[in-house]
């Protein structure tokens, strides 16, 4: 810009000879500043909220209605006890996994394919406020459709609400672990619809590993259970039904959670770093 | 006609802006493509060398123009001056710093305006416009402040609470432009900023871009593969074909150097009359597309031909014909440019 004066270069018309030899341009012009982490991801998340506006509130209906649909199936089959703690507590997170997971990965796969990444890419903003921007508002997206799934569940099942405040908890920690693995598998898909493919893959393993009791599975889906981390979300919130619920464990599960959430999380951001510079 | 002779055509230019500097210098820029291995579905692709040593100077304060049609590697050179792509070698040094080297520095440098909107797809237009200023850098007060002067400017106020997604295909380009104007940068580069714009859109575009040069001195690197907004808004163009700059100077010394030459257009009713002798020897030296002829001649070969298709039976045969001097097109297919492809609209 005009504040770089004294170091005026003349303009070296480059013939062929001395093309190799790069232009002697002194004193660099200052740098713009870049957006700072919170800002940007405040920027981000904000924007990203507003698009459930224009775009997401269908799916998020479906969200809603395919896990209400799930419990009423699994009405005849369940009947009271651990089960349908199970039943009601998996349904719900399954909320989180169908919107974080699935809808996420679909979303950055589009962006990364459709060239929207170099919108993100030529803006000095840091990369961990993009993804966990996203990552966040996605989660939130889930909140109204995990609360009623699970008020409906506990009507449905005569489950006591007492408990349902946990999902201020399991919301966000299975979110930030289901989102941020989400966002990895949409960034780091060679094609775009290998990025749905595995969301929707993950979301139908969160269905049938988080949903089905696990009283009634095989020992090795049981182990398959225990890798993916919408499970822990799942038992937290499925103790909180008990009489007199065992806060550690519950404490440990979100733990799990949240620990997934910062692995998955920083893994998406390094996706982000790859697939932002080609 | 190489790379090195066409940089060094530009001595007059050079010597009338003597108080220009170069604020963005390209030298020897080769980004080859590896090969893609054929898939089902997807055949296979030899390896493509999209920049072949490309050497340009863009000086403070013009509209800089890279001039090509689609795949003659415009879009691989922006991305790598936009440090969205590195280069296999050579040097990219804008304002002063090395690209190359600092690619995260181009985002503090310039605003970039890709040919693609799906980030801000599903925004209004004023949330599109002012999240990208915030992502800048400005604080919320300053990218709500800019936010509105921009779209005031560019005549979007009425529209600015409507998502980009609803509005039509220049709408939504101007909305873009919009957001690539919020956090002043002294660089701009625009990737076809205005296809799919109506006249007023385009307007608001250059005077957008021109009150910009006037007050900071702003630098424009555009891409365009459109000759009239070529040769009407760049100060200078680069021709640009199969990865190489084969021409790079003012839009008037392009075309001074085929001035020797008009362009006469035949369109045909039906088929050309080939019986007609004076016709038939045209045939050789036309570029034919349907029914339609191009032929670039000298001046009395285009009166005679002329003479000679109106006057006689051809003309019975005629539908249309135009005589025009030579466009940015016509500098670009003499200098040996070989894909078709460039617009005129």
């Amino acid at each position: 810009m005009s504040d770089r004066t004294t170091g005026a270069v003349r303009a070296t018309p480059a013939s062929g000879a001395a093309a190799a030899t790069p232009a002697p341009v002194q004193g660099a012009a200052p740098l713009a500043p870049g957006a700072r982490f919170f800002p940007a991801l405040a920027a981000v998340y904000r924007a990203q909220l507003s698009r459930a506006r224009v775009a997401r509130i269908p799916l998020l209906f479906v969200a809603t209605f395919q896990s209400v649909g799930i419990m009423i199936l699994m009405r005849g089959v369940v009947d009271g006890g651990s089960e349908a703690r199970a039943v009601v507590a998996g349904s719900s997170v399954l909320v989180v996994a169908f919107v974080a997971l699935n809808l996420l990965a679909q979303y950055f796969g589009q962006l990364r394919a459709g060239g929207g990444l170099d919108h993100y890419a030529t803006l000095p903003v840091p990369p961990a406020s993009v993804v966990l921007g996203a990552a966040a508002a996605y989660a939130s997206f889930t909140l109204p459709g995990t609360l009623v799934t699970a008020v409906f569940g506990c009507l449905l099942f005569g489950l006591p609400m007492g408990g349902l405040w946990i999902l201020a908890a399991v919301v966000p920690l299975a979110g930030a672990a289901l989102a941020g693995l989400g966002a990895a598998l949409g960034l780091l898909a060679p094609r775009q619809e290998l990025a749905t493919l595995a969301g929707q893959l993950g979301m139908s393993a969160a269905l049938l590993l988080g949903v089905l009791p696990p009283e009634r599975m095989p020992a090795v889906i049981v182990w398959a259970r225990d890798l993916l981390p919408s499970t822990y979300g799942v038992e937290a919130f499925a103790r909180t039904f008990e009489q007199s619920p065992d806060w550690a464990a519950v404490a440990f599960d979100l733990g799990v959670c949240g620990a997934v959430g910062v692995v998955s999380l920083a893994v998406a951001t390094w996706a982000y770093r790859r697939a932002a510079v080609r | 006609m190489s790379t090195g002779t066409a940089q060094a055509q530009d001595g007059t230019a050079a010597a009338a802006g003597a108080a220009s500097d170069v604020v963005c210098a390209v030298r020897d820029l080769v980004k080859t493509y590896p090969a893609v291995r054929g898939r089902r579905g997807a055949p296979a692709l030899p390896e493509t060398r999209a920049n072949d040593g490309v050497s340009l100077d863009v000086r403070r304060g013009e509209i800089f123009g890279l001039l090509g049609p689609n795949g003659a590697g415009k879009s691989t050179l922006v991305r790598q001056l936009t440090g969205l792509m590195r280069p296999d070698s050579g040097t990219v040094t804008l304002l002063g710093h090395d690209l190359v080297r600092h690619p995260g520095r181009a985002s503090r440098l310039l605003a970039y305006l890709g040919q693609e909107s799906t980030a801000l797809d599903e925004l209004t237009v004023a949330l599109a416009a002012e999240t990208t200023g915030r992502l800048r850098g400005l604080d919320v007060r300053a990218a709500r402040a800019e936010r509105d002067a921009v779209l005031e400017e560019l005549g979007l106020t009425p529209i600015a609470g409507r998502p980009l997604k609803k509005l039509s295909g220049g709408q939504r380009r101007l909305a873009c432009f919009a957001a690539a104007l919020v956090g002043e940068r002294p660089v701009l580069v625009l990737d076809e900023p205005t296809t799919g714009m109506d006249p007023v859109a385009r307007r608001a575009v250059w005077s957008a871009v021109d009150r910009r040069r006037a007050r900071h001195g702003a630098t424009v690197l555009l891409v365009t593969h459109n000759v009239i907004e070529a040769e009407t808004v760049l100060d200078r163009v680069a021709v640009i074909d199969q990865g190489k700059v084969i021409a790079c100077d003012t839009p008037a010394a392009l075309k001074a150097r085929v001035s020797g030459e008009v362009r006469l257009e035949l369109v045909w009713r039906e088929a050309a009359p080939l019986e007609v002798p004076e016709v038939a020897r045209l045939r050789d030296r036309a570029v034919a597309s349907g029914r339609r002829w191009v032929l670039r001649l000298a001046p009395d070969e285009a009166r005679a031909a002329v003479a000679s298709v109106t006057g006689g039976p051809a003309f019975a045969a005629l539908d249309d014909f135009t005589l025009a001097t030579p466009s940015l097109e016509d500098v670009y297919l003499a200098l040996g440019g070989k894909t078709k492809g460039l617009v005129k609209s």
